[in-house]
């Protein structure tokens, strides 16, 4: 019951920012200098005919009538047109979102598999040289961009080692293993500083948690070490590492946009790349629209997470 | 014993008062700073200093290896890799502080009114600005861009306009915890006017919390700015950036690694340098709060 009542209450709370998002992109249409009815009514075309596309348009309405109708448009899949290639712009997308959506995932396991255990690790042996090279270590992650990370990786392990590939991507139902090697290399790239972000979260959530008494009352029972890290520390260590992750995907999302142009992946970011050489803008607001709306779900996952982590949150 | 002595300084040594003698002790944050103002002073005297004309192209030495003649090598078209760094750091330094300075005109004041009028003001602009902040930072700079077109400083404005909403928040923090402050409220029983409470009570309490955020923007904008010009977007040739250096250097980097690896390196010493000095000035500042993000 109550884990309803949570849940209601977090959508609840998401739906209006869903709303909030669409009225930006919808501004963001409208800021935009140059006349839309003059663009598509074409060249040299007459008063009438201008004023006949922006009637047809809807662009004669009141402002909050036509958010109106572009919000249901929206929620009906209808993102509009390209100006260049006349396909629908969620058609666009959604063709390329797999790519975009596997490169954050695999950034965002990197990240996890670097972060967890190098963060648990300096938190127990604090102030020791590994916990030292850590701190380091993760300040580096932290400034160097991620374009000039996945550059010393394609130098490396792809131009001069040969192990990897350095560009393209294959869809995983074509070739599950050539999937998984192609996106090695960019997801290291993104999830570099994914992996340095968290492991200071997680190592700062541990050092907090293993000086709370229930940790002593489990070592005085004679738990193993390892036990009460897994058991009692990971646990309650989540909740602020959870919520750093969720911050990362969005700037996972962001971050694709330059490692799909370096590893020539034909995603999302690199489709809003070329919309602004284009100007295609129903294709650029659709990209901005649909990684917000990602992000916010994201968000919505994290805050349902943390019902899970920690009890008392669906309670309260 | 003499009774003037206080028993607790013989412990320890009083702690430092003020905010420079603080910043001074943290040895990372000072050598950081050192760092920054070398880069700035080289980026100053660039003209005098650089050891060839950054825009001669001399297509006998086109991807030349470090030598004794090019320090750090020469790129595609034959012209001096340092040289170069070193006009490009002009343009990437000043394209940060014009981003960063647009952030916080737009920032500052908004955050003043949420945090200090609350009610329904408040809620408009966080709801606009928690909304802002979930597209990501580099797609909405991308989108923006797009809407007004390639260039420099299109790019530091869409940067700007990106992260006013994080100046926005940290301000409105700060605000809403000095607000119901007792002094805060004894001014206004003493009738001060609003501004005047702004500005003498509110905005002292902010500038803390402010100026940290805007020496990590500072290094999140010169990232940004160097993703945009990696991608095209920004600076536009024959003028470069560090990020647009390294975007025109990263197609020949098989032949030639060193212009890639040392544009890449300046850009995150540089960002770490202002991540540092802004980790140092927030330990520094007396009776800070962590407020905002």
């Amino acid at each position: 019951m109550n884990t309803f009542r949570y849940l209601y209450r977090r959508l609840g709370s998401t739906l209006p920012m869903l709303v909030m998002v669409g009225l930006i992109t919808f501004l963001l249409i409208h800021i935009t200098p140059g006349d839309p009815a003059a663009v598509v009514a074409g060249e040299n075309a007459s008063q009438e005919a201008i004023d006949a596309a922006r009637h047809r348009l809807g662009l004669d309405q009141p402002f909050l009538v036509q958010f109106w109708h572009w919000l249901v448009a929206v929620l009906h899949g209808d993102l509009g047109t390209s100006f260049t290639s006349g396909k629908p712009v969620t058609e666009l997308i959604f063709d390329r979102m797999p790519i975009t959506l596997s490169l954050t995932a695999g950034a965002t396991l990197i990240g996890l598999l670097i972060a967890v255990p190098l963060g648990v690790f300096a938190a127990t042996k604090r102030g020791s040289w590994l916990d030292k090279v850590t701190i380091f270590g993760t300040s580096l992650g932290i400034a160097a961009p991620e374009f000039f990370i996945g550059l010393l990786l394609v130098l490396l392990i792809a131009l001069e080692l040969g192990w990897l590939p350095a560009t393209g991507y294959i869809p995983f139902e074509e070739d599950p293993v050539e999937w998984a090697r192609r996106l090695t290399l960019p997801s290291i790239t993104l999830g570099l500083g994914v992996a340095a972000e968290l492991a200071r979260q997680v190592r700062g959530a541990m050092i907090d948690v293993l000086s709370r008494d229930y940790i002593q009352t489990a070592r005085a029972k004679g738990l193993s070490g390892f036990s009460i890290i897994i058991k009692h520390g990971l646990k309650n260590a989540a909740i602020p590492v959870v919520t750093v992750l969720g911050l990362q995907v969005r700037r996972l999302l962001g971050g694709t946009v330059i490692v799909e142009q370096i590893f020539a992946m034909n995603g999302v970011g690199s489709l809003a790349v070329r919309a602004v050489f284009l100007r295609d803008l129903p294709v650029l607001l659709g990209v901005a629209l649909t990684t917000a709306v990602i992000v916010l779900i994201v968000n919505l996952l994290v805050d349902m997470s943390y019902g899970y982590f920690d009890p008392k949150v669906r309670a309260g | 014993m003499s009774a003037t002595t206080n028993p607790t300084a013989a412990v320890a040594l009083p702690p430092p008062s003020s905010f420079l003698q603080r910043y001074c002790r943290n040895r990372t944050a000072l050598i950081s700073t050192i760092i920054l103002i070398a880069i700035v002073m080289i980026a100053i005297l660039a003209p005098y200093i650089a050891p060839h004309d950054p825009a001669r192209s001399s297509l006998r030495n086109i991807l030349k290896a470090p030598n004794a003649v090019y320090w750090l090598g020469s790129d595609d078209l034959g012209r001096d890799v340092l040289s170069r760094l070193m006009y490009a750091s002009r343009l990437s330094l000043v394209a940060s502080v014009q981003a960063v300075a647009i952030a916080l005109v737009i920032g500052l004041p908004l955050g003043l009114i949420a945090g200090y009028v609350g009610g329904w003001v408040d809620t408009v602009i966080s709801r606009v600005n928690d909304a802002l902040m979930s597209f990501p930072a580099l797609i909405l700079a991308v989108v923006i861009v797009g809407l007004i077109g390639p260039s420099l400083s299109n790019a530091m404005t869409a940067i700007g306009l990106v992260y006013a909403p994080r100046i926005m928040r940290v301000v409105r923090g700060s605000t809403l915890s000095v607000r119901e402050e007792v002094y805060v409220r004894a001014a206004r029983a003493l009738g001060c006017s609003d501004a005047r409470i702004i500005a003498l009570h509110v905005l002292p309490n902010v500038t803390g919390p402010l100026v940290v955020q805007a020496t990590v923007l500072m290094g999140q904008a010169l990232l940004a700015e160097a993703g945009l010009s990696f991608l095209g977007l920004g600076v536009q040739p024959p003028e470069a950036s560090w990020g647009a250096m390294l975007g025109t250097a990263f197609p020949y980097m098989a032949q030639s690694p060193t212009p890639t690896i040392a544009a890449g390196l300046v850009i995150s010493v540089t960002v770490l340098c202002f991540n540092l000095i802004g980790d140092g000035i927030r330990d520094s500042v007396g009776r800070m709060r962590r407020a905002g993000d």
